[in-house]
């Protein structure tokens, strides 16, 4: 191939690559409405069917989704308003209401969000006046009057859900439920959760009020599944502009899948975790490493975010750490192998890193106190040690009660990548007898 | 407390007993005398005057007629009177058969059954001034005194009839007698003890000051000026008095005049129209002080015969009534020469008049006595002035001038004609927006936003006018007129202020597009067997329902107080029994079976804090919006005190548990109040636990709570089906066994009907989606089942199956490292070593420690663990949020 080809092909890429970057991006970082689902037809339907019902006929209904974190909640919920809004007679109905847990703490600024969102007449630009009472009373009045034939329907949703179960009496959600349960203005009030046992978290009348319509998502799909959701991710769309190349990405695409060390890393993967997005940062990683040199995905793309993402974050900052404090661990170590995991204090550990230096070290340096209590520090710092209650202002520093926040496993496996460890250090670890 | 609670009164006879009954040991007598001892004033209130008696809304007291006045033989002052009812006192649904709007100042003629008419003199707060008006009168828009009403109509308590006309004819007699002076045949102040007489002249001469003295001499130029005949408003005024006074005579006289003004462009009629309401108004504050003046005079008895006796205008009154004839006709000159000038100047005078307005209000007395010197001296001056045309305008200055400029009226009306003129104009401008101003004054008691919420607030096109004109005129007046400067700053932004969470009316858009009808069965049934649908019947409660609605039925009957608990777990039909039990007692005291009474309805769950009971009772009894402490207070106070005028109250307290406090004052407040003689209070408490008072009430509060209980049971299967049934009423939908299988089901759990229904609808649902596979389309025992597996099967199974591997392993290392060590809880490092060992076992790839982490904080998210929350990293304890049995058997399928 000549070069001046090569440098054409490479500056068709150039515009092309970043297209693809910015699709595959937004696919996976963004909880955008137009992408797929996946295996969750029958709940999409039932929400659906749910919310057409609240709009159409003027029904009150109340409903949780729950599912574990990234499983798709929000994502669903968005694909059904999605799908909801095109209809007509629905977006001039509706009026939708979004809380969140993490937002709305308590009631009163819940109250406030919802009187805001809802354009209520208390209401003037974005503040709202009144007190809390006044507020309650104000919405609860206004949400009265309404009607199920006459009144637009209102659509509550509560994300973080079972974070509104902690507010004072749940008021909130027993006005929420008691709205739904009587003839008032038509309302559902959607709750989105993580939490299995939220049921058992709603106080008794606010229970008997709610519908007891949970919709569960629950990552159940098999292996097989995951790798055909795993092409899909990573499938360039046919309105793609660059027509030729869509071609190609597939086919690296569906070669890559056939690979039998990414579908060994894949499986790897799905055994951690089955949920979607944990296998959006493992892509988002691999997507990364794309350039103009380099235009396709490859099997070791993969393999090195798959080892970024399953990286151990304390044993990485053991690597880092100077050759006086990993003696220091290693003394921590044994003082745990020989205590069974009882705290220790400094002194305890500079005794024991002393009668090291004494009998077994060779190349070791023997530091003052003050500079292994500096390295003891900065290890309290980093936080692989632990004062077990809190730093006591007045005791000394020697006799803080510590704990290791390492395993030894850990250690053991930090030891082995540790640029040009002192072998004497390396006999130490292993053996904490040996030196007797 | 109310201000008018706070200062005390004294309660005198006036004269001596008119007659006596030596049996029941009473004597009448024609008059009682109110003395304040704050401020120091003294109320003279005769039979047939009309006064304002305490109420339960300290803001708005009843309005009634004595009759009577008499004392008893324990020495207690009592008296009869005739009720007259604001509209606000009427039943909601009632209103509407009025089929107009109602001003606030209109009051009915009270004849519903059931008041008590005897009253106890204490609660007489004031004289009042009623105006009747024939049917056909239009009650005047605006009136400036507040404590002036207008009766129009009676009230029989289920419908409204216009005044008999022998019935007005007697009022208006009784009017034109207070205004011509003597009620009575006898004068004022040979009734009056001479004692009486001094204390009072004392009095006022301090409090009048120049008043007295200047009298004579105002006199003097009242007649000569009534005597000259040239001035336009004479002959007006003479006119008048030949109508006696007679209001509805002047009006369909002014309506004579409206040919002349329909001829100009300007809205001529309306204007006329208003300011004759406005004269309406003016005339009664004028008799009102007039009967204070005559008090007054009640020492030279020559004068105040003449003032009594005499129809020319010598007295205040006849000056006061000329006033309002020069009022009437000012804008017709106007509308005559409407001059451009005039036109230009839109909106100048609002305020001038708007304060006008506030002040009279706000006058005491005193300053009253003396406006009314001042306006004397303004229709002296005006006799001299040239014109008809400024004649009419001054005098219409006149009168709202000196309230306004108190010195300065002459030069003012030395220098301004061409501002009256201006003045004159800008009235109809100010009484279309004196609408603003005339917000119910609940409106302004809660004064919580302050003025920078104020200036957020969007103004209406027509407030923003106006407040920016109200900006512009007070530099343009002050200068000339003088204006008492504290006044005019205080005054203006408070009948602007907007309060918006007050004045905004509560409510959800309405929807473009109407509803949907059900289109098939199962949609029918579905709308049918919603929580929310309200049935027509109540099944399996009667016996119930008969209970409570016994219970109150008495309580109603003997006017007396009480309470009854009714407990019961959620969903046993407890709130809408009692709803329905109201239902049939405001439908019986409709049909006049029962008293009349007041249904209010408060829920712990609805409030904010239990202290805010108080306030939301108050609210919905008196329509008053105060703070929580005062709200006690005031609620304390109306049942304690014998409310003349009360309907019995039937208060719901649902969710009674919620309104626990650490004091339980709200508890006993509300449970102490039944007890009271005079409360008339019937308490219906709701909540879940039958053992609440017992539980968490002190003895003191469960005593008087009373032992009147009662207990809902959770549904039988039985009734379920029943109430299943009955919602659907002959609607083909389910399956006879599906319905059983329903109620089965629930009644073992909970009995709760609430999920009965639920699990109904969504069978509905589901049979609906899989139609196509049943062939009879109705809903068939499996719908149900599938339905009612959605609704209560554990989720703990399934979502522990669809975990992932590594959270399937961890779980088996806990429950592997709980075996081991003998505990139900374990650190994260040694379920790790665990976990390790597992994977060695199953030839997996080693987990790092940050991976178990992540693993364990998803588990303890969905809530399969209990993870401590800090950052001991490894050293974290983990204990199961599910039984490990369950763990086991999910595990274990695989």
């Amino acid at each position: 191939m000549s070069k001046r080809k090569s440098k054409e092909t490479s500056s068709v890429n150039g515009e092309c690559i970043s297209q693809v970057q910015r699709i595959l991006r937004e696919r996976f970082c963004h909880q955008c409405p137009n992408g797929k689902l996946f295996g969750v037809q029958l709940q999409y339907k039932h929400l659906l069917e749910l919310l057409k019902r609240t709009t159409v006929h003027g029904e009150s209904n109340s409903a949780l989704i729950i599912g574990p974190r990234g499983s798709g909640k929000t994502m669903l919920l968005n694909h059904v308003l999605k799908e909801l809004m095109e209809v007509k007679q629905v977006r001039e109905n509706l009026l939708q209401v979004h809380l969140n847990g993490l937002l709305q703490t308590n009631d009163k600024i819940a109250l406030k969000e919802i009187t805001r969102q809802l354009q209520m007449e208390n209401v003037v630009g974005d503040k709202v006046f009144g007190s809390f009472a006044e507020n309650l009373a104000f919405l609860l009045e206004a949400l009265k009057k309404g009607d199920r034939d006459s009144s637009c329907p209102v659509l509550f949703i509560l994300d973080e859900f079972d974070l509104f179960v902690h507010h004072k009496n749940q008021t909130l959600l027993y006005n929420l439920f008691d709205i739904s349960q009587s003839a008032q203005t038509p309302v559902t009030v959607i709750g989105l959760t993580c939490r299995q046992d939220i049921l058992e978290l709603l106080e008794k009348r606010v229970k008997s009020r709610f519908s007891h319509r949970q919709i569960y998502l629950m990552n159940s799909f098999d292996f097989k599944q995951y790798l055909r959701i795993f092409k899909e991710q990573l499938y360039l769309p046919a309105e793609f502009p660059y027509k030729p190349f869509i071609q190609k990405w597939n086919k690296n695409v569906q070669s890559l899948s056939e690979d039998r060390t990414v579908q060994e890393m894949l499986q790897n993967h799905f055994h951690y975790s089955k949920d979607l997005r944990s296998l959006h940062m493992l892509l988002m990683l691999a997507l990364s490493s794309i350039t103009v040199s380099h235009p396709f995905m490859t099997g070791s793309d993969l393999l090195e975010a798959s080892k970024l993402c399953r990286m151990d974050s304390k044993a990485n900052i053991v690597h880092g750490l100077s050759v006086l404090e990993i003696c220091l661990i290693i003394a921590m170590k044994h003082l745990n192998d020989v205590y069974e995991g009882e705290p220790f204090n400094f002194q305890m550990v500079y005794n024991e890193f002393q009668k090291f230096i004494q009998r077994k070290a060779h190349s070791m340096y023997n530091f003052e106190k003050p500079v292994v209590m500096k390295a003891f520090e900065h290890l309290l710092q980093l936080e692989l040690i632990k004062p077990i209650e809190g730093l006591p202002v007045r005791a000394q520093r020697e006799y803080v009660l510590m704990k290791l926040l390492l395993d030894n496993n850990q250690i053991m496996d930090a030891l082995q990548v540790y640029p040009n460890c002192p072998t004497d250090v390396k006999q130490w670890a292993t053996s904490s007898l040996s030196w007797l | 407390m109310n201000t008018r609670q706070q200062c005390k009164r004294i309660y005198s006879w006036v004269g001596r007993a008119k007659s006596s009954d030596q049996q029941l040991k009473t004597f009448q007598y024609r008059g009682i005398l109110i003395k304040s001892e704050r401020s120091l004033t003294e109320m003279c209130i005769l039979l047939g005057e009309f006064v304002l008696v305490e109420g339960e809304n300290a803001d708005q007291p009843f309005v009634a007629k004595l009759l009577k006045l008499y004392e008893d033989g324990s020495q207690e002052k009592h008296a009869v009177v005739q009720w007259f009812s604001r509209i606000t006192e009427l039943p909601l649904n009632k209103r509407k058969l009025l089929q107009r709007e109602v001003s606030p100042q209109e009051i009915f003629l009270d004849k519903a059954p059931g008041y008590d008419t005897d009253i106890n003199v204490e609660t007489i707060i004031k004289n009042v001034k009623v105006i009747p008006l024939a049917p056909e009168e239009a009650v005047p828009v605006r009136s400036k005194g507040k404590q002036i009403f207008f009766v129009k109509e009676s009230w029989d308590g289920k419908c409204f009839k216009p005044l008999s006309p022998g019935l007005l004819s007697e009022l208006k007699e009784a009017e034109k007698n207070k205004r011509v002076g003597s009620p009575s045949p006898l004068t004022a102040c040979q009734v009056f003890p001479s004692d009486f007489i001094c204390s009072l002249k004392a009095e006022t001469d301090r409090v009048t000051r120049s008043t007295v003295k200047t009298k004579n001499i105002q006199m003097e130029i009242e007649s000569r000026h009534s005597a000259s005949k040239s001035s336009l408003s004479k002959e007006r005024h003479s006119q008048r008095v030949a109508n006696g006074i007679n209001t509805p005579g002047a009006r369909k006289k002014l309506q004579l005049n409206s040919p002349t003004k329909s001829r100009n462009k300007l809205t001529g009629g309306d204007v006329l129209e208003l300011l004759g309401d406005d004269c309406d108004a003016l005339e009664p504050s004028a008799t009102k002080r007039k009967v204070t003046f005559t008090k007054i005079l009640g020492s030279p008895p020559k004068i105040s015969r003449t003032n009594g006796e005499s129809d020319s205008p010598l007295g205040i009154r006849g000056d006061w009534s000329k006033l309002a004839e020069t009022i009437r006709i000012a804008p017709y000159r106007r509308g005559q020469d409407s001059s451009p000038k005039a036109k230009n100047l839109d909106g100048k005078d609002d305020d001038t008049w708007h304060l006008n307005g506030r002040n009279e209000e706000e006058e005491t007395e005193e300053r009253a006595r003396e406006s009314r010197k001042t306006t004397k001296r303004a229709a002296t001056s005006k006799s001299n002035s040239k014109s008809d045309t400024n004649l009419a305008e001054e005098q219409e200055l006149m009168t709202r001038s000196p309230v306004v400029i108190p010195r300065s009226h002459r030069k003012c009306v030395q220098k301004t004609t061409a501002r009256i003129a201006e003045q004159l104009h800008f009235l109809n401008i100010s009484e279309q927006d004196r609408e603003d101003d005339y917000l119910p004054s609940i409106d302004f008691s809660d004064s919580s936003s302050s003025e920078e919420e104020e200036n957020m607030v969007p103004c209406t096109p027509k407030r923003k006018m106006r407040s920016s004109t109200t900006l512009r005129t007070p530099k343009s007046l002050r200068k000339p007129s003088d204006i008492t400067p504290a006044k005019t700053p205080r005054k203006t932004p408070e009948p602007r202020t907007p309060k918006t969470p007050q004045n905004a009316t509560p409510r959800i858009p309405i929807r473009n597009q109407a509803t949907e009808k059900p289109a098939n069965v199962l949609e029918e049934a579905r709308l049918r067997l919603h929580v929310s649908t309200i049935p027509g019947s109540l099944p399996c409660r009667e016996e119930e329902f008969q209970d409570i609605y016994n219970f109150v039925e008495s309580k109603l009957i003997d006017g007396t107080g009480g309470c009854m608990y009714i407990s019961g777990v959620p969903g046993t039909g407890k709130t809408v029994t009692v709803h329905e039990v109201i239902r049939c007692l405001e439908q019986a005291a409709e049909n006049d079976e029962l008293p009349s009474f007041q249904f209010i309805e408060i829920n712990g769950m609805k409030l904010t804090d239990p202290h805010q009971a108080y306030v939301q009772i108050l609210q919905l009894l008196t329509g008053q919006k105060v703070t929580a402490t005062h709200a006690a207070e005031l609620l304390a106070k109306l049942f304690s005190t014998p409310g003349p005028k009360r309907k019995t109250t039937v208060l719901i307290v649902d969710e009674l548990d919620l309104l626990w406090t650490r004091k339980q004052d709200v508890m006993y407040n509300l449970f102490d109040w039944p007890t009271q003689k005079q409360a008339k209070l019937i308490i219906l408490a709701i909540a879940n636990t039958m053992d609440l008072p017992e539980r968490i009430m002190m003895n003191r509060v469960a005593s008087r709570l009373g032992l009147t209980r009662m207990s809902f049971q959770p549904y039988t299967y039985k009734q379920l089906q029943q109430i299943i049934s009955s919602r659907l009423n002959h609607i083909k939908a389910f399956e006879e066994d599906a319905i059983q299988l329903v109620s089965r089901k629930v009644a073992a759990l909970s009995g709760d009907a609430r999920r009965c229904l639920d699990i109904c609808r969504r069978s509905t649902e589901i049979c609906e989606f899989s139609s196509q596979k049943s062939a009879s389309g109705l809903v068939s025992m499996a719908h149900v089942m599938k339905a009612i597996d959605e609704m209560f099967s554990s989720p703990y199974i399934n979502s522990i199956r669809s975990a992932s591997l590594h959270e399937q392993m961890f779980l088996k290392a806990i429950i592997a490292e709980f075996r081991r060590s003998g505990l139900e809880e374990a650190t994260v490092q040694q379920i790790y070593h665990q976990h390790v060992a597992l994977c060695r076992i199953e030839g997996l790839q080693i987990p790092t420690v940050s991976e178990i982490m992540a693993v364990c904080s998803r588990l303890g998210a969905c809530r399969f663990l209990l993870v401590e929350s800090n950052n001991k990293y490894l050293h974290v304890r983990v204990r199961l949020n599910i039984s490990q049995d369950d763990v086991t058997y999910a595990l274990k399928q695989e």
